[in-house]
């Protein structure tokens, strides 16, 4: 067996592993962790695959933001975790029917028959100074720059759409009115007081 | 050598595990975003395996694009998922019945 069919192996288990408890973890916390494991080794998965600017990318905007999320808003959220367990064995046999269901399906579409090396030979693995990113952005800023910049528009209406919605009104927010400050008077901030020069008061 | 079927299995795999989780925590919202993710990134492991083996870079593109919408959905939904908590004091299923659906 050569070198990096047992880094496929080594990654693909640790992804299904990893997968695996974190599908069945009591703790939300710990499912989180599993889930950041199993993100790792879809990376190296994807490695092998000559995508490494994917992977970067896996790496750095799921683990380092995406998941970083779900973690603040599990400790933030403090979930009684008992309740949400007592349901965990009820649905557990139909979950695991309707998997084993749809693996033994895609197994037979995606068998060696059709998919294997015979029909699909492994192509010849690029240069060293292949950069993967040169081709990449060569396409993304050519032919897939409209998608590109519609993808920007989404991300954008993300920010707004979540800002609005976790948005608090009420007292909490300092908002300006932007009408009341331009039309200001002098007489409504400024008062002007007479104050009478004092005699020097006479004391006793 | 690892043939084409090898990774489109194991993305199957992964892919029926994150299916299975819903089913299974079908009443925790968090970990159904979880799952969604974890279904995602198997996906993206098929799309990226036909771009490999397919020669053409087309499929990370699209991959780089279900990542974006991915992060939005992410953001948008744990939105949701703070506004549910404050408003009703749990993130259970089964107490967001308001509907009666």
């Amino acid at each position: 067996m050569e070198f990096t069919s047992v880094l496929f192996y080594v990654f693909g288990l640790s992804f299904v592993a990893s997968a695996a408890l974190m599908v069945s973890a009591r703790n939300t916390m710990k499912a989180a962790m599993l889930l950041i494991l199993s993100f790792f080794s879809a990376a190296s998965i994807w490695l092998l695959l000559e995508a490494e600017f994917l992977a970067v990318t896996l790496i750095l905007v799921y683990v380092g933001a995406v998941m970083v999320l779900f973690l603040f808003v599990i400790k933030m959220l403090d979930v009684d975790q008992s309740t949400l367990r007592a349901k965990f064995t009820k649905y557990l046999p139909l979950g695991i029917v309707v998997a084993v269901i749809v693996i033994a399906q895609m197994a037979l579409v995606l068998s060696a028959g059709q998919f294997g090396l015979d029909a699909v030979a492994e192509p010849a693995r690029h240069a060293a100074d292949y950069s993967n990113i040169t081709e990449l952005a060569n396409l993304l800023y050519t032919a897939y720059v409209y998608p590109f910049e519609l993808a920007a528009v989404l991300l954008l209406i993300a920010i707004i759409a979540a800002i609005t919605l976790v948005h608090r009104k009420g007292s909490r927010s300092k908002k300006q009115n932007i009408a009341e400050q331009v039309s200001v008077q002098a007489k409504d901030r400024m008062r002007l007081v007479s104050i009478p020069s004092g005699k020097r008061k006479e004391s006793k | 050598m690892i043939a084409l079927s090898d990774y489109l299995i194991l993305s199957a795999i992964v892919f029926c595990i994150g299916l299975a989780g819903i089913f299974i925590n079908r009443t925790n919202i968090i970990m159904l975003l979880m799952c969604v993710e974890l279904i995602l990134t198997a996906v993206n492991t098929n799309f990226i395996a036909f771009s490999y083996y397919g020669n053409d870079v087309a499929g990370q593109i699209f991959v780089f694009f279900i990542l974006t919408v991915a992060a939005a959905e992410v953001a948008i939904g744990l939105a949701i998922l703070t506004l549910m908590y404050r408003n009703r004091g749990s993130i259970d299923v089964d107490v967001t019945n308001s509907l009666k659906g």
